[in-house]
């Protein structure tokens, strides 16, 4: 998928004023955010299991070539066949390669956020193969021609009645649409003639545990199954991050995934899956292909203040936490991955240039760091982002500010250098702002100041700092 | 993280990190935390030529612009001795736990930086730690009714939660009532309210709208920044909703007992 990440505020600005979008985006919070704290707060170890997650991700992506060699060799073990892919191009590339190999017609997906980067289903479908997206959200998504708003609700933003409108050939437009259940049988119908007649699956990953070499599948809809089950070829895709160690490991990690990302103890499924059909098996796939992705995440690896991006598992606990991903939705990050966490790996994965707005489009509030199941400290790799754009301080390339930002914040050090200049730089400012000023407040202030006016009034600067009125105050105590 | 945990000797007198923004905009904010550390028997030292901690350069990426204010107020504050008692979350969090970013490739700096950031306390975390949060008699004669905005720095840096509320009920007269999602930012966060400043106001409006729900007459909160953009948001309103900081409004009420006795 093609970055558009430079439309950030445009995009944010119509998002925020699409009343049916805010409403909603509400239930991102009502449902997943008090969903994941529900779950948080019945699991007695919670707190323990977020730091063993982070210390089995942290282990692991430190000795990620090790695990990534480990896992090959069982996923042949197990008589399947590893593919390491180095960007998206490659990797659309081989997998159509694969179809045409194996005399393919029908290719049905179960959800994936790695296959959106890889842009896939619209690459197979373009090379003649009837690509059909069976997850729910992923269906609707993909017959509105649109990408997804959320890492695991991707339709999140869609009322009912646009449901209606893809799903329902006789819905007659102004009338009252069918109720959710309805929807979904409709959407169940339409999918099951095409499970029947694919012949290859492509799923994600949620894990590879690299021990066995088999894959776990989180998932609530069963299509996942039927995926990993009927066609006579399977092909999973994986970014080169989604691995765990050993089985034990993955059981820690399912219990956070499942309880951040939706608030279950347990999805309705988890499939496992550990190479194609044994001889002695009477079902499953013939061949077992799995794909794993760099596609950039070399560049996190390599990285030592950014590599923590890679312990990140998907679940999409930091949008569903962060108050600008609430009203900005999914799409105005102009990429695959939304929110606090995309905000953090699209301006990496896609070159810093094209992100520049994303490290800035937060109040570094934090709630993101509090709410990710492995801890990933969010607001920290922000603030390194913001400095790599400011300054320019890992790669000169990578400086987007401009020269008036640039000479504001000389300006603002030079007045932070001694108290002397520091007092003249108020009255300067109090100076400035008087003809703005009324009853001690500022409606409407001229820049930098203006964008803070236009929706807020602001608070005169005083005429007498603090020092000046400590001076007179008994400062002794009252001993 | 928290410097609330082992159990302390009463300090008599701190040093007063006044942040820039209580020094410029909002000086009564000082005024009113020397006056309550004064009700509980700490006196108070000012540095007198101290401004800024250096973060509104570090959030907006300009960290060789920070590094110098920052070291500026390493040299000044470490020359004090004793706790050092902050109005801000934000500032705290500043110098407590973004420091050490800042100054990562500086290892003296940063041993320094930590000398100083172990004696640092935010206001609430203060009172709550050296006297607890009953410590204080409040008064207010009409019947008020208050709710207290969690601030995130002061929340999720410094892990100050309940205690600012405790510290409110604790007033005599005052009724506090509950805010649906406290715990969510404002949206000011310094220079994102300015540069991003629909999303800023999106945000904003939500807690306004919260804030108005919930029947309280006056919203109170712990950090400059938030009270500003609380308090511009509800001004452009026409909302006669008061929102002040948490020292200020404490000093206010300490004030309300004294004098009805």
């Amino acid at each position: 998928m093609k970055p558009v990440t430079i439309n950030f505020r445009d995009k944010a600005s119509q998002t925020i004023s699409d009343e049916q979008i805010q409403q909603s985006l509400e239930h991102v919070y009502t449902g997943f955010f008090k969903g994941r704290l529900a779950a948080a707060s019945e699991t007695d170890n919670w707190e323990a299991l977020r730091s063993k997650g982070k210390a089995i991700k942290d282990h692991t992506i430190a000795n990620l070539d090790y695990y990534l060699d480990l896992l090959a060799t069982n996923v042949e073990k197990a008589g399947g066949k590893i593919h390491f892919a180095s960007d998206a191009a490659e990797a659309r590339k081989l997998i159509i390669g694969l179809a045409k190999n194996c005399e393919v017609k029908t290719v049905i997906k179960s959800k994936s956020m790695v296959s959106e980067e890889m842009g896939l289903a619209e690459a197979m479908n373009d090379a003649g193969f009837e690509t059909v997206e069976t997850d729910l959200g992923e269906y609707i998504i993909q017959l509105a021609e649109e990408t997804p708003y959320h890492l695991i609700a991707p339709a999140v933003h869609k009322s009912r009645t646009e449901v209606a409108k893809l799903l329902d050939r006789s819905y007659q437009p102004g009338s009252e649409p069918p109720d959710a259940t309805e929807l979904t049988m409709m959407a169940r119908e339409q999918l099951r003639d095409v499970f029947r007649r694919a012949d290859m699956s492509v799923t994600g990953a949620n894990f590879a545990v690299a021990e066995s070499g088999s894959i776990a599948l989180v998932t609530n809809e069963g299509n996942g199954r039927m995926s990993t089950s009927v066609p006579r070829v399977h092909v999973a895709v994986m970014g080169m991050e989604k691995i765990v160690p050993s089985i034990q490991d993955l059981s820690t990690m399912l219990r956070i995934l499942i309880r951040s990302a939706t608030g279950q103890r347990i999805s309705t499924y988890v499939t496992m899956v550990n190479g194609p059909r044994k001889q002695d098996e009477e079902e499953g796939p013939e061949e077992f292909h799995l794909v794993v992705l760099n596609n950039g995440r070399d560049k996190l690896l390599s990285d030592i203040y950014m590599r923590e991006a890679l312990n990140c598992i998907r679940c999409g606990a930091c949008l569903n936490a962060c108050p600008v991903y609430r009203k900005v939705g999914g799409h105005a990050y102009g990429w695959v991955y939304p929110g606090p966490i995309g905000a953090l790996v699209s301006p990496v994965l896609t070159g810093l240039k094209d992100g520049k707005n994303l490290p800035n489009a937060s109040s570094l509030c934090g709630a993101c760091h509090d709410a990710c199941p492995v801890k990933i400290d969010i607001p920290r790799m922000l603030l390194e982002l913001r400095w790599r754009t400011a300054e320019g301080e890992k790669d000169p390339k990578e400086k987007s500010s401009s020269m008036a930002e640039r000479l504001v914040w000389k300006s603002w050090r030079i007045g932070m250098m001694g108290r002397k200049r520091f007092d003249l730089g108020s009255r300067i400012a109090g100076w400035t702002l008087r003809p703005f000023t009324s009853n001690g407040w500022i409606s409407k202030a001229p820049p930098p100041v203006g964008g803070w006016t236009s929706s807020r009034d602001f608070p005169a600067v005083s005429t007498r700092s603090l020092k000046s009125f400590v001076k007179s105050m008994k400062l002794g105590g009252g001993k | 993280m928290s410097n609330l945990e082992d159990t302390p000797t009463k300090p008599d007198k701190v040093t007063l990190f006044s942040t820039c923004m209580v020094e410029q905009v909002a000086p009564e904010v000082g005024r009113s935390v020397i006056e309550v550390l004064d009700l509980l028997g700490v006196g108070i030292e000012y540095v007198d030529d101290q401004t800024c901690c250096g973060q509104p350069a570090f959030n907006s990426g300009f960290r060789s612009e920070a590094r110098p204010v920052a070291a500026r107020f390493i040299d000044l504050f470490e020359k004090t001795a004793g706790p050092i008692v902050v109005p801000s979350g934000s500032c705290a969090a500043m110098v407590r736990n973004y420091y050490s970013q800042l100054f990562r490739d500086e290892p003296d700096l940063k041993t320094r930086a930590k000398a100083v950031s172990e004696r640092l306390f935010e206001f609430n975390e203060f009172v709550a730690k050296f006297f607890g949060t009953n410590a204080l008699k409040g008064q207010f004669s009409r019947s008020n009714t208050a709710t207290y905005h969690k601030c995130c720095h002061l929340l999720r840096e410094i892990e100050i939660d309940e205690e600012p509320i405790q510290m409110l009920e604790n007033i005599d007269g005052l009724e506090v009532v509950p805010l649906e999602r406290a715990d969510v930012c404002c949206g000011f966060g310094g220079s994102f309210s300015v540069k991003m400043a629909d999303i800023s106001t999106a945000i904003l409006d939500e807690k306004l709208d919260y804030i108005e729900q919930s029947g309280a007459d006056t919203v109170v909160a712990a950090d400059t920044g938030c009270v500003f953009q609380m308090q511009g948001g509800m001004r452009r309103r026409g909302s006669s909703v008061r929102v002040v900081h948490i020292a200020e409004f404490l000093a206010e009420s300490a004030k309300n007992a004294g004098a009805g006795k």
